[in-house]
């Protein structure tokens, strides 16, 4: 494998706290050297990151590639180009697949394809529930040992607590976490939207706060019964932020992700009723989104990840109601992120950490540090660059973003994964 | 252009000025329908499409007796009986009406948001009819009619809305429109069926029917339908009649020349009693008179011919 110089860049490595112009000499894909010389090895590939911030890849906490079964949205090769596109090295995939992955067999499948065509690292997300039925466990412990992250019924609550409760015990004894997608289905009836005066409005029937609030609640106080970690995904109320906030001051093993849409918009988007603006979570109000951001600012988040739920445009042209929910967002979440950075909402140190160190840290993922020695995955951005959002040049399978058109600035210039150049812009 | 808009989607879609022109053509139309030939030329040679995805009887046959009347071209489209049975999704369908040119498209749908999905998509006027729990516009116009018509105005008047407002375009429409026109809305019905932050529509809350029905000019009910029980949004059907049900007795503490009305389909005995329903109060019938007239107004400002006299 050819050395790699990484000259005249600044590198922001939040694992060490480093923030400084320094270049990068890689080999065997691996970090070999942090070095103030200007000179390139000999035989060294040299990228001039001149003007650009380089960091550890960006970790997606959360995304859904849709392989097996759904290949037409999205696979393993297309979504791991859109990472790729989208700076980041390593993604965790969901297991609401088909058939879902419930069995150490779909694991082995993904991993084993991942390897073969996926350009970045794929960690699969195991089922808590056999069939995301929320009826029995799924085989957790093989699993495990295929080498799945996590587990997670995303997409789908565990509306039984107890079946909660024994999840989280079991789970631990794998060290594996459960990811809770908090969501009382009882409360949210036949809601498509967030409950407020939007959907009043247009006649949308509501998912009010309480729907994510009474679930995160449940599943904190389950978490400190058990003592088992529970990471929360796609938090998107200031209620939900509150009780992880009073969590952590209690020493509850609990950590949460924000999306860069439930960042960005609001209710309001739906005006118009593009299905492109429904998810769920759905999008909240004002005062949710100044929530996330400060708990984003404060530290309380550990992670901003994507969610990116590819739709073909089949499941998305049939009006907001009978529309599938998800948003795609491997493509549009550094940008996003930059916003609040711009918009001095957050420090550029503290973007990269959630999309990097901290996150890595929630499931003990050994990326995200570009210390010598460690594996060389590395994302080369201009956080200055402005770029005008286009699905049509979108190397995902999907178009499902409610950001079309939108002028941000930052723009992913090299994505490296172990040291090998996998998307350049 | 007679109105500022194409569609008639939200009342949001109509100036104040645009409202009272609906109102004025209306009122000239009526004639047309106590004529012995009630039909003029007006909208020869226009095609409308009535495409009423969901159940309807009062407001599919006004919109068709109204075109006829005109001597527009009609064309009814139904759920059942169209391609939509056969797996085609909603925006295929009307691609394919548009690819026949017609004039005007007249949506009723259970979505909410239906009508402007339908209008983004194709060049005709579209008309809502009715889209989920959204809008009636037309409902609302008629209704706005017929409150002009007993009350010989509309500024200042205080009309009540009570019943199911939760999964009432009727009432959305109404709120919008009333509030436009300078009166105040007030909302009644049992918390269950008040949706959140409907006061930003322009509307006050009070949840004590007693207390609101002496401040009232008009009292519009809207329906209840039998399935909200089963949601457990109220007991049953024979409580909501009897805590949130209009009858004489109620009625004692009204003013003399209150009006009463309803946009149908009236559950007799539940959102009102028969009596009052049939009572010399109720304009019920007159609401879906001026419904005809109403909708041939809006017809003809949408695609009638500029130099074309109203009514001739």
């Amino acid at each position: 494998m050819k050395t790699l110089f990484i000259k005249n860049g600044r590198l922001i490595d939040s694992s060490a706290n480093v923030d400084t112009k320094i270049n990068l000499i890689v080999k065997n894909g691996i970090v070999a050297e942090l070095t103030e010389s200007k000179s390139a090895p000999d035989d060294a590939d040299v990228i001039d990151a001149k003007g650009a911030i380089v960091s550890p890849g960006f970790v997606d906490l959360h995304c859904h590639l849709r392989e097996p079964g759904e290949e037409y949205k999205e696979d393993i090769e297309s979504g791991t180009r859109a990472a790729a596109a989208g700076g980041f090295t390593t993604i965790l995939c969901m297991a609401n697949t088909n058939p879902v992955n419930d069995t150490a067999a779909v694991t082995d499948y993904i991993i084993k394809k991942a390897g073969e065509c996926g350009i970045v690292n794929v960690l699969p997300v195991g089922a808590v529930t056999r069939g995301l039925k929320g009826e029995n466990l799924s085989d957790i412990g093989d699993m495990a040992k295929a080498g799945v992250i996590a587990i997670s019924d995303d997409g789908k609550p565990i509306m039984n607590g107890a079946l909660m409760r024994h999840a989280m015990e079991y789970a631990s004894s794998f060290n594996l976490s459960v990811i809770s997608h908090a969501e009382d289905l009882n409360l949210k009836g036949r809601g498509v939207m967030h409950e407020g005066n939007v959907s009043t409005e247009l006649g949308l029937r509501g998912i009010p706060s309480v729907v994510e609030e009474s679930m995160i609640a449940r599943d904190i106080l389950l978490a400190g019964m058990t003592g088992a970690h529970l990471h929360i995904a796609h938090l998107s109320t200031a209620g939900g932020v509150e009780m992880v906030r009073e969590a952590k001051k209690l020493h509850i093993k609990v950590t949460c992700e924000v999306t860069p849409h439930h960042l960005t918009l609001t209710d309001s988007a739906v005006y118009g009723y593009s299905s492109n603006t429904k998810v769920n979570p759905p999008l909240r109000t004002e005062n949710d989104r100044k929530e996330l951001i400060s708990a984003l600012a404060e530290g309380t988040i550990d992670a901003i990840a994507t969610d990116h739920a590819p739709h073909n445009i089949i499941e998305k042209e049939l009006g907001f109601e009978d529309s599938s929910f998800g948003i795609i967002g491997l493509e549009t979440a550094l940008p996003l992120a930059l916003k609040l950075v711009h918009d001095n909402k957050i420090t550029l140190q503290r973007m990269v950490d959630v999309f990097t160190s901290r996150s890595c840290g929630v499931f003990n993922i050994k990326r995200g540090s570009l210390k010598v020695g460690n594996v060389a995955d590395i994302v080369i951005f201009n956080e200055k660059l402005p770029v005008v959002i286009d699905s049509s040049k979108f190397k995902s399978k999907s178009r499902n973003t409610p950001f079309e058109g939108w002028r941000l600035l930052g723009k992913v210039l090299y994505t490296i994964v172990s040291g090998k150049i996998v998307y350049e812009s | 252009m007679k109105l500022s808009t194409r569609h008639i989607i939200s009342i949001n879609d109509l100036t104040k000025k645009d409202v009272l022109t609906v109102l004025q053509t209306a009122e000239s139309f009526k004639e047309i329908s106590e004529r012995r030939i009630k039909k003029v030329p007006t909208l020869r040679g226009k095609t409308v499409v009535n495409c009423f995805f969901e159940d309807s009887t009062r407001t599919r046959v006004s919109f068709e007796i109204a075109e006829k009347r005109l001597s527009a071209d009609t064309v009814n489209i139904s759920k059942s009986g169209s391609a939509m049975n056969k797996g085609e999704n909603l925006l295929d369908t009307m691609k394919n009406v548009e690819a026949m040119k017609p004039d005007i498209v007249v949506i009723r749908h259970s979505m909410s948001g239906a009508p402007q999905l339908i209008s983004e998509a194709i060049d005709s006027h579209v008309i809502n009819a009715g889209d989920g729990l959204h809008e009636h516009p037309t409902q609302a116009l008629l209704d706005l009619m017929t409150i002009q018509e007993v009350k010989g105005k509309m500024h200042g008047l205080t009309v009540g809305i009570v019943g199911d407002i939760l999964h009432s375009r009727v009432a959305r429409s109404n709120i919008l429109l009333l509030n436009k026109m300078g009166m105040n809305v007030v909302l009644s019905g049992p918390k269950t069926l008040i949706p959140v932050g409907i006061e930003n529509l322009g509307a006050t809350i009070c949840y004590d029917l007693d207390d609101l029905i002496p401040k009232l000019d008009v009292l519009m009910l809207v329906r209840i339908q039998r399935e909200r029980a089963d949601d457990n949004l109220f007991p049953s059907l024979r409580e909501y009649s009897r805590h949130f049900g209009i009858n004489t007795k109620r009625l004692g503490a009204a003013k003399k020349d209150l009006t009463i009305m309803h946009p149908g389909p009236v559950n007799r005995g539940v959102e009102l009693t028969p009596d009052v329903a049939d009572g010399e109060r109720s304009v019920i019938l007159e609401q879906v008179t001026n419904g005809v007239a109403v909708r041939m107004a809006l017809l003809y400002l949408l695609i009638g011919d500029e130099h074309e006299e109203v009514g001739q």
